[in-house]
């Protein structure tokens, strides 16, 4: 065990993968020499080579489609995103082809596309976005979103070894910013399975990624009111641990659902409607769903600030919801 | 060689073309240097008869009802993707589009499985999830394409990058029209082929129509092919209907590919002999057009060769015809046994399992 950030456990998670697995390769933008625009794969390219740490050219589809390539070739391809944002440019590559290939032809696509998101820093509307959403929605992707160091390196090496095209958002706000103990051991995490970031008896949060962290401190402002909230951190939204988010909203009653991304179509509204669905009964107030506002994300601070879900907005939420 | 050029405003002198013409091949003894024996010659020949027998058989079919959805058919295209395929080695692999059905019989693939994929029955190679040429059995080296052209030359310069990774001596072979020449997927696989120098061959199946398009409203230059040098890689237009020709300058394509050359861009110039799929009687293609190249019918034009050049006689000629015949009826019957698939099977697979990894490919 050694304290890590969340940059450094996704660095020693991929490293770890490539000396295990020599199908595992890295191909991106400015991956190689520089290290990525993050520097995750800083001193790769001097371990493993140019041939297994691949600078490509400024080419999203060739990227993503080489992976998939790759991958039916029996590699087992990692793309590097310089920002989440770019999966545009690969979305024909991600959607029509390598999510559809298992169930129609029968050939598995084993890529994971790391993809560094959100905002927090004055990203502007094409260097902040979430994206997750829109994927979770397309069959045959998965999506996960580590909030902590150890899962943020165990749900890498889970990705890598998953026989699916898996999507791993790394929330670029937490990069430097979270630091946590990390096994020194490789370790995966189970993809769908959430994780309890905080128990509590009044009030569920289900959320995952940066908003973690948000909602953690907000819950921290209602422990002085003695309300007491119970934390979910989904770790991935495709496939989702519906099981874990029933359990937790038929013990507390009351639920937020709270993420980064823009409100309408959201996956919070996956999870609102299933919580209706399955758990009504349990209810003792409407589901509250916290999300950004349906605009681009803005650039300058006190507008970015007014878009991404603040400890105080959660907070107040949250306050409703113990008064409701 | 000059292509359709229907519109009358299209009277602008092109660039001078850049891409290497290649010849028709001559004699048997110029055949036997490419590496074809008589009996070698004889299979191509059957080849293209299973190919261009399926398709028609699979019109009928289309016109009593039995395939649902649209139908497409590859006629006139029938020797370039033979000879392409013909070319690739055993370890080779391949992304054969809608108009590639050669390739996928070259390679091995059993009809009846084709006629059971069009009528969307559970032995087609995507058990009817997915209809008409959008299969390939994986276990030949191919694999299945999308709707969305080129988005398998990104896929087959990525099986390349694989091969070039694990220093093996293998080829990527990925297709696409003169239409998908317009699109960034095109540009993309040849930019990052050519940097990395990957032993890719990319193959434009040049038809001259994309849907009712002509080539002149696709691209600029006086050949698809007259890109690759942009690309850093040799282009080359072959006459498509001379399958002989075609098989050359793909065996010059994969070998050099597999020494470590890089990759060729290989433009096969036909003409597409009917509509853009069975709906669509291709009105807009000038009738002279069509005149002009039903005489080079690849077919036709390679059993002349096979008589005057390779003593292809009546008696072959005729056991070869009924062999194939006999193949396809027996195909079709097979087909139609198979059943439809159970709806109740309809999330199955949606996401592969571990065990899915030990198909042929991934082992």
């Amino acid at each position: 065990m050694a304290e890590k950030t969340y940059l450094q456990a996704i660095s020693d998670g991929l490293r770890e993968e490539m000396r295990r697995d020599k199908r595992v390769f890295v191909i991106g933008e400015d991956v190689g020499v520089y290290g990525g625009a993050f520097k995750v794969t800083l001193g790769f390219q001097e371990e493993f080579g140019p041939w297994r740490v691949i600078d490509a050219p400024l080419a999203e589809s060739a990227i993503i489609g080489g992976c998939t390539g790759a991958a039916i070739m029996g590699m087992r391809p990692v793309a590097e995103m310089q920002f989440a944002d770019f999966i545009s440019c690969g979305w024909d590559q991600l959607v029509t082809v390598a999510a559809k290939q298992r169930w129609r032809a029968g050939t598995p696509i084993p890529i994971t596309v790391r993809l560094p998101s959100g905002g927090g820093f004055s990203g502007g509307p094409f260097h902040s976005q979430n994206p997750e959403s829109s994927f979770a929605h397309i069959p045959g992707l998965k999506c996960v979103c580590p909030a902590t160091p150890e899962d943020a390196k165990g749900l890498l090496a889970s990705a890598i070894q998953d026989p699916n095209p898996v999507l791993y958002f790394e929330h670029k706000h937490l990069y430097r910013r979270i630091k946590g103990e990390v096994p020194d051991e490789r370790i995966t995490v189970p993809i769908g399975k959430a994780r309890i970031h905080q128990e509590g008896e009044d009030l569920s949060v289900i959320t995952w990624g940066a908003m973690v962290y948000t909602a953690a401190e907000a819950a921290q402002e209602l422990a002085g009111d003695d309300v007491s909230v119970e934390i979910v951190d989904l770790r991935s939204v495709m496939p989702w641990d519906k099981a874990a988010v029933l359990e937790s909203v038929r013990k507390t009653s009351k639920v937020l659902v709270l993420h980064e991304d823009t409100r309408t179509g959201g996956f919070g509204a996956e999870i609102a409607a299933t919580i209706a669905e399955e758990a009504f009964e349990d209810l003792d107030a409407p589901v509250k769903r916290l999300a950004a506002p349906d605009t681009p994300v803005p650039f300058s601070p006190p507008l970015e600030k007014a878009f991404i879900p603040q400890v105080a907005d959660v907070a107040a939420g949250l306050r409703e919801l113990a008064e409701y | 060689m000059a292509a359709g050029r229907a519109d009358p405003v299209d009277t602008v002198p092109r660039v001078l073309a850049i891409a290497r013409e290649a010849e028709p091949v001559g004699s048997l003894s110029e055949v036997r240097e490419a590496g074809l024996d008589r009996q070698d010659l004889l299979a191509v020949y059957r080849t293209l008869l299973v190919t261009r027998g399926v398709e028609e058989r699979g019109h009928i079919l289309y016109r009593q009802g039995k395939i649902p959805g649209s139908f497409y058919t590859g006629r006139g295209n029938e020797a370039a993707s033979v000879g392409v395929a013909t070319a690739m080695g055993p370890d080779d692999v391949g992304t054969p589009l809608h108009r590639d059905m050669g390739v996928h019989i070259t390679r091995g693939v059993e009809p009846w499985r084709v006629f059971a994929q069009y009528m969307g029955r559970v032995d087609g190679p995507t058990k009817g999830r997915d209809g008409n040429v959008h299969m390939a059995d994986s276990r030949l080296g191919l694999i299945a394409m999308v709707s969305h052209l080129p988005a398998m030359l990104p896929v087959a310069t990525g099986c390349a990058l694989a091969f070039r990774i694990r220093g093996e001596r293998r080829v990527a072979v990925g297709w696409f029209g003169e239409g998908a020449s317009a699109r960034g997927d095109t540009h993309e696989s040849m930019t990052l082929a050519g940097t990395r120098r990957l032993p890719v061959v990319f193959v434009c199946d040049n038809n001259q129509w994309a849907y009712s398009t002509p080539t002149h409203l696709e691209y600029a230059t006086e050949h698809v092919a007259d890109r690759a040098q942009a690309y850093g890689f040799e282009g080359v237009v072959v006459d498509g209907t001379d399958v002989l020709a075609v098989y050359r300058e793909a065996k010059r394509a994969i070998e050099r590919a597999r020494e470590g050359g890089g990759p060729t861009l290989l433009e096969c110039l036909t003409l597409r002999m009917e509509g853009h799929a069975v709906h669509d009687d291709a009105f807009y293609v000038p009738k002279p057009l069509f005149e002009e190249w039903a005489k080079s019918d690849p077919i036709e034009r390679f059993r002349t060769w096979l008589r005057e050049n390779a003593d292809l006689d009546d008696d072959e000629e005729e056991e070869i015809g009924s062999d194939v015949k006999k193949l396809l009826n027996d195909a079709l019957r097979r087909a139609e046994e198979s059943p439809l698939p159970e709806p109740g099977d309809l999330l199955e697979g949606v996401y592969a399992s571990p065990e899915d990894l030990d198909t042929p490919h991934h082992k």
